[in-house]
């Protein structure tokens, strides 16, 4: 299992982009905003938790269509499933792999771009935290959702339609505790239950992607 | 006779040819009553004038929205544990009916809404929860369409139906936590149950009746369409064997 | 000792019934060659055998666990070098060493070439040697001298006896002659007749 997360975080830094395109992704939805609702510092304050969560989480949709599809193609996912590893590590490597490569980077650099957004003071902390919670989660239920599509030849937009409705609660979750954090408020609720949605989707999603990948693979 | 040989595609077509237009009528005639009752034999509400009356078709339809999911669920669950074709086809059958439902109860309350509220639509937590049930739908039939072999497909539809319907239920508590921290509470919903009077709650029940057993008719009736498609499926792998 | 039995197996690939009634053995130490013309069912019937897709009916010993699946794609990355692709199939079988591997099929040279700058028969020269380094004493190989050179070929067929040498069996799927002195099995006689039950008595 361990081997599998080394190897594709090699083919990640070696095939390029593996880390930045979602980073460069982030950045460029970011910078986007102020030209869609003005630049007025107060607005951009006041919304500023809700889009940093919306672009994270939209830029860690761009690779999952590539966490199977690659292996499926060069026969690497035939030749994982007669592994002694069950398929259910694999899909929980896989996703941990995703998660290093880009929720990682885009929970590191979402306070820097909150500097961008006018995000006030307390909130990069509990960005920081929310985001470090609740991407795995994304990574996870992505992983689920490439695990489905696998089989299809152009999987990309089914796999963000049945993947992104999947995404909510962490989502609301994330950014409640972000928006009561800058308020001032007491987070740790919100916190507490992403992290237990978290907890629950590394649980039992790597059975159901495990599911799911046996049956494309007949 | 058991159970589960109810399911065999074969006597499954035999009683529902036989049972699906006395659904459809039984359907037709409860809804005729319930709908004409309600819209022209209630009085209007002291509140809400005859605006009230879309309650007749915006309670049942959003009734039957998530009882379809349900349905679909156990459906799911039975090909899934059971291997029986048919329940797997019945769930494909019912999807597009529960996505009908699912609009219909979201337009009929943004008609309430306007005059009610003085706007279509507000993210309220039950309208809110209603547009993810929409995606989920969405998501469903989609994945349906998209794959050729149909056994793959039913299996594939039945473990994203188990995993949406967990994270269905998380979303509709996540959703009243999201709302309950930015907005006041739901008072601009109406409790059908709570706030209502016998002379609206009779005329409802039936409406609902009615709508229950207008998806079960359709059910029925596409079920035993996908049936028909299935076979012929069958027919043409059978020729290309010859 | 291990062998191979299989016992009255029936497989379809996407609905379709192809082999039935299908019944063989390879004892260790043996190999058994699969002929059968193209879409006759030998790749279906080998992923059967690894345990990828179930079989509608029959009887598989032992299970997937004892058998090394080699299919057409190789599973290689293109960015990994020759020795980190098999390093990681040696990783995920539980086995350390790829030098005894890369000797066999004499890869040496290119241990620290990554795989996109291999040839063909390059790539399918490493794709063979995981088969070694997974340590399992069944091989199943699917057309494995698809792009091999004469010499390549003929070096595969000593790793072959080698192999059943130190008692492991093998059942290969090809229309050459490796020149191992193994019966061949026609799948073509095993052609499934009748519809499958699933859908033959259930849907029309």
């Amino acid at each position: 299992m361990l081997a599998l997360f080394a190897r594709d975080l090699a083919l990640a830094i070696r095939a390029g982009g593996g880390f930045g395109l979602a980073l460069a992704f982030f950045l460029i939805l970011v910078t986007l905003v102020p030209f869609g609702v003005g630049p007025l510092p107060e607005l951009l304050s006041r919304i500023a938790p809700g889009i940093l969560w919306v672009g994270a989480l939209l830029a860690s949709l761009l690779s999952l269509d590539r966490i199977f599809a690659l292996d499926r193609e060069d026969g690497s996912l035939d030749l994982l499933a007669t592994a002694p590893i069950p398929l259910e590590a694999v899909a929980l490597a896989k996703a941990a792999a995703h998660w290093v490569t880009t929720g990682l980077p885009l929970t590191l650099a979402a306070p820097v771009l909150g500097v961008l957004l006018n995000l006030p003071a307390p909130g990069h902390l509990w960005l920081l935290v929310s985001l470090a919670l609740g991407t795995p989660a994304l990574s996870m239920i992505g992983t689920f959702g490439a695990a489905l599509t696998v089989g299809l030849k152009r999987g990309g937009l089914l796999l963000s339609l049945l993947v992104l409705p999947l995404y909510v609660p962490t989502l609301i979750f994330g950014a409640e505790a972000v928006a009561r954090g800058v308020a001032g408020q007491d987070a740790t609720t919100p916190l507490l239950l992403q992290g237990a949605i978290t907890a629950g989707a590394l649980a039992i999603l790597p059975f159901a992607a495990a599911a799911a990948l046996r049956i494309n693979l007949r | 006779m058991q159970f589960w040989e109810f399911a065999n595609p074969r006597v499954f077509m035999g009683w529902t040819a036989r049972v699906v237009p006395w659904t459809f009528g039984l359907a037709a005639a409860t809804l005729a009553v319930g709908l004409v009752w309600g819209f022209f034999f209630t009085p209007d509400d002291f509140r809400q004038g005859s605006t009230v009356k879309i309650i007749y078709l915006h309670v049942p339809s959003a009734f039957m929205a998530i009882n379809a999911w349900m349905m679909m669920l156990v459906a799911s669950l039975i090909w899934l544990i059971r291997r029986h074709h048919v329940s797997a086809l019945a769930a494909k059958a019912a999807a597009p009916v529960g996505i009908t439902m699912t609009l219909i109860a979201l337009f009929t309350g943004a008609i309430w809404g306007q005059p009610m509220w003085g706007t279509w639509w507000v993210w309220d937590p039950r309208l809110t929860s209603f547009l993810i049930l929409f995606l989920f739908y969405l998501g469903y039939i989609a994945l349906w369409t998209a794959i050729e072999d149909p056994d793959t497909a039913a299996d594939l539809t039945s473990v994203l139906c188990l995993v949406g319907s967990v994270f269905a239920l998380l979303s509709r508590y996540a959703v009243l936590f999201w709302n309950q921290g930015l907005h006041q509470g739901a008072s601009l919903s109406l409790d059908a149950e709570e706030n209502i009077s016998d002379v609206f709650w009779v005329p409802l029940v039936v409406s609902i009746t009615g709508f229950v057993l207008l998806f079960v008719a359709l059910v029925l009736y596409r079920t035993r369409t996908e049936i028909g498609a299935r076979r012929l499926y069958a027919l043409t792998l059978r020729e290309r064997m010859a | 000792m291990v062998t191979l039995a299989v016992e009255t197996l029936a497989v379809s690939r996407g609905g379709l019934p192809l082999l039935e009634g299908l019944s063989f053995g390879v004892a260790g130490g043996e190999a058994l060659i699969l002929r059968g013309p193209n879409g006759s069912g030998k790749t279906t019937l080998l992923r059967t055998l690894a345990g990828l897709q179930p079989a509608d009916a029959g009887h598989i010993a032992p299970g997937p666990e004892a058998l090394a699946y080699a299919a057409h794609a190789d599973g290689l990355k293109p960015t990994l070098t020759v020795a980190e692709n098999l390093s990681f199939w040696a990783a995920m079988f539980g086995a350390r060493a790829i030098d005894a591997a890369l000797d066999a099929f004499d890869l040496g040279p290119l241990r620290d070439r990554p795989a996109a700058s291999l040839s063909a028969g390059q790539k399918r020269r490493v794709g063979l040697a995981r088969l070694l380094v997974t340590g399992r004493p069944v091989w199943l190989l699917d057309e494995p001298t698809v792009s091999l050179d004469t010499a390549a070929t003929a070096a595969f067929a000593d790793v072959v006896r080698a192999h059943l040498a130190r008692g492991g069996a093998a059942l290969i799927a090809t229309h050459i002659d490796l020149g191992l002195d193994a019966p061949v099995l026609d799948v073509a006689r095993f052609r499934a007749t009748a519809p499958a039950d699933r859908f033959g008595a259930a849907w029309a």
